[in-house]
């Protein structure tokens, strides 16, 4: 029977299979981080259990780590105390732990990649519900809580419904100025916040096909925010590109081997999926959030909404409780919102080409006076990358900051934070209210319109500076 | 976990959509390493900010069962969502639609999240604002929920059921086929990755 790149992936690692009962289903890859992972292993020791596979997991340290000072010890005790917990455990039970100041630390659906540990065909799971970043090598990935966390590390299995499918094709090519991040947010616009409510995603199409990992990655990391646990695209000559050559990827005759079993990944062209959406990439502009879920957004050339326009009484209510607490009037032109911060990282848009993006946009420019620039790379080996091509030197000289490796601003779990009443544009994932500091308010762009905004304080695409990109 | 057979108490609502797992709990209470004590944190900055807020009502300070809108738990996987919910002293949350990882995390908790369609948690909303006093009752041996004269009727795979009214652990249902896990292994191509 035909199947689907996800059902393809689902079958392969089905250990067992019964009648009214959830598949038993075979874990490739567990990536685990400080926060959602102590209580795990208290709950394995509390029961006299081990880890089944420390070979198939791997640690860093990510959500809480500062992104200053970090020769020093954490300020914050509690979150040392997190740290330690984490470093203990790893040692306990034999993980592969990347602690802060190591060459390979970084948000830990940044690393895994970059050591081309994530490759096609696996099932990976992580404490994260962004850890949908993976799918984008044609792996099938979602986020889990502490108890399944616990699971995985004592059986290496997960039991799971077996998800629907559902097809994204996004045809056409972008125009200049608009990347994959203005892809995903118009996407997640259209279907809402739960329109990927129990699918698995696949993403495919040519506008989707013409992007490099970086930019799948970014489409697949804010699956979730649709809803969806899980975003895939099939593997392509760009994928195996990308793998060949890094530290975790196969190498001579397993390299053949493998890419030969990696090209079989994708849907079967009379393959059935649940759902399907389409868009048009050639239709797209820079977007940006107004709201306070990711579903709130609007081309930046758009006016925020009146709530009174949505028909749905749900809907029409959870905007006026955005706006109000974004403190935005209906009808004001979206160019015309003035930031305070800009916050360029996390797992969405904190990769090199996410950097050189914005990079290219401050290069001979200075940001706003009135603004607060943040530019935190995703791993330490991103931001050797950077400055190896001396990246940090175009943010330094903007009067941009340039941190070490981390999730940072994104959640504002560290000392990265916005304050009350604050106001960012910001590359990473959510703008729910209070995400990056008690009452501070977000606004989501890609990575060119954080640089942007960056230079003129206010909500900018970057043809305002009069750029080509 | 202990096992869900049926529950008596008052039904707080909660009228409003997209409730996200940040909003449950903010990250700031994530960064403790233990597995109890989180209903500080619960719905903190609402219940700081909002004196109208369903939980600073006195009438349903005691809820034990939340009545919330579509999408209710979506965003981060953060278990604590969870944890700070039950240790507030809720045992069942009803909604029309939730997060994935966040219905996932309750039922394997212990936290009954049971979806039925808004019609019916209109009704129940109307109930809870008109008659806080009367409790609901949460019947998963019969999949009912009741209050007042009304019997509605509810849907909840049936394994997750099962598990809950038994109080089953998952890991230990899964170690029963420790032999079919060791099989696979066997058979995983030798080039994927191996962390060492």
């Amino acid at each position: 029977m035909a199947g689907t790149l996800a059902e393809k992936v689902w079958d392969s690692h089905v250990v067992r299979r019964a009648e009214d009962e959830p598949d038993l289903l075979y874990i490739d890859l567990h990536l685990i981080h400080e926060v959602t992972s102590p209580q795990a292993f208290d709950g394995l020791r509390s029961a006299g259990r081990t880890v089944r596979r420390p070979d198939l997991t791997l640690a860093t340290e990510d959500h809480n780590v500062p992104t200053l000072d970090i020769d020093k010890p954490i300020a914050d005790l509690v979150s040392r105390t997190q740290i330690d917990t984490l470093r203990r455990n790893c040692a306990e039970f034999g993980i592969r732990l990347h602690p802060m100041g190591d060459a390979e630390q970084g948000i830990v659906h940044v690393i895994s990649p970059q050591l081309g540990i994530t490759q096609p065909g696996m099932t990976i799971v992580c404490g994260d519900s962004h850890t949908s970043t993976h799918g984008a090598f044609g792996a099938l990935a979602f986020g889990i809580g502490t108890s399944e966390v616990e699971h995985v590390l004592a059986t290496q299995t997960l039991p799971a419904a077996r998800p629907r499918t559902m097809a994204v094709t996004i045809d056409g090519e972008l125009p200049v100025g608009v990347s994959a991040k203005d892809m995903i947010l118009a996407l997640i616009t259209q279907i809402g916040t739960g329109g990927g409510q129990g699918y698995v995603v696949e993403y495919r199409g040519a506008a989707i096909e013409a992007l490099s990992m970086e930019g799948r990655m970014t489409v697949c990391n804010m699956s979730i925010e649709a809803g969806a646990r899980a975003g895939m695209i099939a593997p392509d000559e760009t994928t195996f590109e990308f793998l060949e050559g890094r530290p975790n990827a196969p190498s001579g005759a397993a390299w053949e081997e493998a890419v030969a079993s990696w090209r079989t990944l994708r849907s079967d062209d009379d393959a059935v999926f649940d759902a399907e959406v389409h868009l048009d990439a050639s239709a797209l502009s820079p977007f940006v959030t107004w709201g306070t879920n990711p579903g709130q957004g609007a081309p930046l050339s758009a006016s925020v909404p009146d709530p009174d326009d949505f028909s749905d009484p749900g809907d029409r209510i959870s905007a006026q409780k955005a706006l109000t607490y974004m403190d935005l009037q209906p009808g004001t032109a979206l160019r015309e919102v003035t930031v305070d911060t800009v916050f360029v990282g996390s797992c969405t848009n904190g990769r090199i080409e996410d950097l050189r993006m914005a990079a290219d946009l401050l290069r001979g420019r200075k940001v706003a006076p009135s603004v607060r620039m943040l530019v935190v790379p995703g791993s330490m080996r991103v931001k050797a990358a950077a400055e190896q091509e001396g990246l940090d030197k175009v943010f330094l000289d903007a009067g941009a900051e340039w941190r070490s490796a981390g999730c940072s601003m994104c959640l504002g779990m560290n000392p990265d934070q916005l304050a009350p009443g604050e106001r960012s544009a910001s590359t990473s994932n959510r703008n729910f209210e209070g995400r990056q500091g008690k009452g501070g308010r977000t606004h989501l762009v890609s990575p060119a319109v954080a640089a942007a905004t960056a230079v003129t304080g206010h909500l900018s695409a970057p043809a305002e500076l009069g750029a080509r990109s | 976990m202990n096992p869900f057979t049926v529950h008596r108490g008052i039904a707080a609502p909660l009228r409003r959509t997209n409730v996200d797992t940040d909003q449950i709990i903010p990250a700031v209470y994530l960064k403790r390493v233990t597995r109890t004590g989180f209903e500080d944190g619960l719905f903190s900055a609402w219940r700081a900010n909002e004196a109208d807020f369903v939980l600073n009502q006195p009438k349903y300070v005691k809820a034990s069962i939340l009545v919330a809108d579509n999408d209710f738990g979506t965003g981060s996987s953060r278990e604590h969502a969870v944890w700070a919910l039950m240790d507030y002293g809720f045992r069942v949350v009803i909604a029309p639609r939730f997060g994935d990882i966040f219905r996932n995390n309750a039922l394997k908790t212990g936290l009954l999240a049971i979806e039925v369609p808004i019609r019916d948690v209109e009704r129940i909303w109307m109930h809870a604002e008109s008659h806080p006093e009367w409790p609901l009752e949460v019947d998963l041996v019969g999949n009912e929920l009741r209050y007042g004269d009304t019997v509605t009727r509810f849907e909840i795979d049936s394994y997750a059921r099962w598990r809950l009214l038994e109080g089953l652990d998952d890991i230990g249902l899964t170690e029963r086929h420790a032999d079919l896990i060791t099989e696979f292994e066997r058979a995983r191509p030798g080039r994927l990755p191996s962390i060492v």
